[in-house]
């Protein structure tokens, strides 16, 4: 009993904190600007592809299946941390073991995967500690970041060290009990017998220590994850939900500005001094962004694949996909608290662009979509790339030298360059072709 | 000397005055209007249109800028006012099927003018001749191109805005001559640094030029021959060979240009 109480305390307290952290973070979305859900059914198949059959990530094969398994792993192994929880608050043993043979070949996947998972992180580990990996470096991958990276993969190792040693030590004492087991341990029955020899006692206690480490390391580690990058374990999935499905060359329209060209254009329209405040252009800081962004902004691990197929970075120049998402996530953190205090009049002096991000990095990029290709979580730069270009330019007119030329060419003669739109048909003068026939 | 015939290229406005209706526009766009190098693809794309008896017409004069440079540098007024004025001509002459040499106008008349109201059926040039071959109307026996390398390069606007990659492959297939591909490519492929509004502005300060970057895997390969698909990248491409002091050794063609020229159009 004295278990059961204390683990509802554990359970209760990781809860409250847990839904403390998400309620200060999800009051950013508040600020953000709205944007529709629809395609519903097409949302299902890309989050079907992309997240659960972790089709972006086998873009890098090695590294990309051992992501797939520990993310297939991860999907497992939940199901036996929910049972972990159940037998927590109401004293029972593997009380999914009820399902049979559906309990079995789940709980050996879980144990397996546990292993596989273990190995992989290991990899993982190894890579970020001792090979220079490139795309793990750049002028945003602070120490702070490489920390977190590395702390979020000790966690996951340890969890699943616990989670072997729980299922190890379950078996053994189920066999000095002479009781039957439920379920299957490919693996921890293998490490069985290396504790073969261990007192009654000793095995109570490790079986003991395993649950309760797991199962703290959970709770501890849903806790942590909200102020990691590695809150993409929980934003990835809806993110995929909720992110783009338009072709990658589209670029959203703005309805705001579609009116006032459309008065423009119409010579009989009588001009109508408006007494609304005009909307503002583009995105200059956090709050200007709509709340796909912010979704992608929490759901964005630091991978870094955009960035290394960035041609501008590739290139040597400042902009790096990757800075732009983390940059956003950091802008909304820091003016968050300020905006849910004082409303959207709030100003801390400081913005997203010019505080954050350059001039320089917004100019850099060509909008290839590269970045937008690889992200294994479909986060969509480029948009907020160039809503922060809108921003300079509608609002204030601050493109490049070479661009307000070609816009003014543009819009006098109807080409980005100086010809006279008459020459329009100059091509066709002197065009002969050899008679085939 | 062999036997030339004027090519008279149909314009819009005199076709819809006689009260006929071509059933292709080609969309020449401003850089196959007025860039020296692309406005010879125009005229390779015009001649098989033409050798291929294709229904078709073009806007001349009333034809304008698309407006993708200036969105995608951030000048939305600019862009919709473009879109809107293109439109407005597109509807009026009742225009169905655009075809177009230009990726970046294929990409922004297919995908983002239906949000102002421009709907019609857009094909990219390598869609289009891809289509004349599946008809078999498109037949390459000449063997000019045979004992030379062919080299794709992926233009973004085509390939992953738009998720063409074979189009442009199939039309090389049917081109005797050999094949290769660089490391970066389909939906990998390496922008050519034209795109967003670069091809207009200075580059921000780097350790290389993106052109540079791309020409040089482009070179590795062995190819005697960069193909693109895309103006800007034709732009780049040529560049990057001059840069690269290759002039001697290698070239680059559109598509439509290695059609025609195997043709002997």
């Amino acid at each position: 009993m004295a278990k059961q109480i204390l683990f509802a305390l554990a359970l209760l307290i990781t809860l409250a904190a847990f839904g403390w952290t998400l309620r200060r973070l999800f009051f950013n979305f508040k600020f953000t600007k709205k944007l529709p859900l629809d395609k519903i059914p097409e949302r299902i198949k890309v989050t079907l592809e992309v997240a659960f059959g972790q089709t972006k990530i086998f873009r890098h094969p090695v590294m990309g299946l051992l992501h797939a398994l520990v993310f297939w792993g991860f999907m497992v192994i939940l199901f036996g941390s929910i049972e972990l929880a159940v037998d927590g608050l109401f004293g029972t043993e593997r009380v999914f073991g009820i399902l049979g043979p559906v309990y079995d070949f789940l709980i050996a996947s879980g144990d397996v995967f546990a292993a596989i998972i273990f190995l992989s992180i290991l990899v993982f580990l190894f890579r970020r500690l001792f090979l220079k990996v490139k795309r793990f470096y750049g002028i945003e991958m602070k120490p702070v970041s490489k920390a977190d990276a590395n702390l979020a993969l000790s966690f996951i190792l340890l969890l699943m060290v616990s989670l072997l040693g729980m299922n190890t030590f379950y078996l053994l004492e189920m066999q000095s009990h002479n009781e039957a087991v439920v379920g299957i341990y490919p693996v921890s029955h293998q490490l069985s017998m290396v504790f073969e020899k261990m007192s009654p006692s000793g095995i109570h206690f490790w079986h003991e220590m395993n649950w309760w480490t797991h199962i703290l390391l959970i709770f501890l580690f849903a806790n942590v994850l909200p102020y990691s990058k590695h809150f993409h374990v929980f934003m990835s999935i809806p993110n995929v939900f909720v992110s783009r499905i338009s072709p990658l060359g589209y670029v959203e329209n703005m309805e705001s500005i579609t009116n006032e060209v459309k008065q423009m254009l119409d010579p009989q329209a009588v001009f109508v001094a408006s007494t609304e405040v005009p909307p503002k252009f583009g995105v200059s800081d956090a709050e200007d962004t709509n709340w796909v962004n912010y979704m992608n902004a929490l759901s964005c691990t630091e991978c870094g694949r955009c960035t290394a197929v960035c041609p501008a970075n590739i290139t040597g120049k400042l902009l790096s996909p990757r800075k732009i998402m983390m940059d956003l996530r950091a802008r909304m953190k820091e003016k968050g608290p300020g905006l849910h205090k004082e409303g959207l009049s709030y100003n801390d002096g400081k913005s997203l662009i010019g505080d954050y991000i350059s001039e320089e990095e917004l100019w850099a990029c060509t909008m290839c979509n590269a970045c937008a290709q690889e992200c294994p979580v479909n986060i969509h730069q480029p948009s907020l790339i160039l809503d922060m270009r809108r921003y300079l330019v509608l609002e204030k007119s601050a493109a490049p030298a070479g661009l307000n030329a070609a816009f003014a060419n543009i819009e006098n003669n109807g080409a980005p360059w100086q010809f006279s739109p008459q020459d329009r048909l100059k091509w066709t003068d002197e065009l002969y072709m050899n008679a085939t026939e | 000397m062999e036997n030339k015939i004027k090519v008279e290229v149909p314009v819009m406005a005199e076709l819809f005055a006689a009260g006929r209706k071509p059933e292709w526009l080609f969309w020449v766009g401003s850089a196959g209007a007025f860039d020296d190098r692309y406005k010879k693809v125009t005229r390779e794309f015009v001649k098989i249109l033409t050798h291929l008896k294709v229904d078709f017409a073009v806007l001349g004069v009333e034809e304008s800028d698309s407006g993708d440079v200036a969105r995608r540098a951030g000048n939305e007024m600019l862009f919709q006012m473009q879109a809107l004025t293109n439109i407005q001509i597109l509807d009026m002459y009742e225009v169905k099927k655009i075809v177009t040499c230009c990726p970046h106008d294929f990409n922004t008349l297919k995908n983002e003018y239906p949000d102002l109201g421009g709907n019609y059926e857009v094909w990219h040039h390598s869609q289009f001749l891809q289509k004349m071959i599946e008809d078999g109307k498109l037949n390459i026996q000449s063997e000019i191109f045979s004992d030379k390398t062919i080299v794709f390069h992926d233009p973004c606007y085509l390939g992953r805005a738009n998720k063409e990659y074979e189009a442009p492959r199939d039309i090389l297939k049917i081109i005797p001559s050999n094949k290769v591909e660089m490391q970066r490519n389909r939906s990998f492929g390496l922008c050519c640094g034209a795109g967003g509004g670069q091809m207009f502005k200075e580059a921000e300060k780097g350790t290389k030029e993106v052109f540079i970057e791309r020409t040089e895997e482009a070179i590795a390969t062995g190819a005697d021959i960069i193909a693109t698909a895309c103006p800007f990248c034709m732009v780049m491409m040529t560049d990057g060979i001059k840069y690269k002091n290759q002039e001697d050794r290698m070239k680059n063609y559109d598509i439509a240009e290695l059609v025609s020229i195997s043709m002997n159009l």
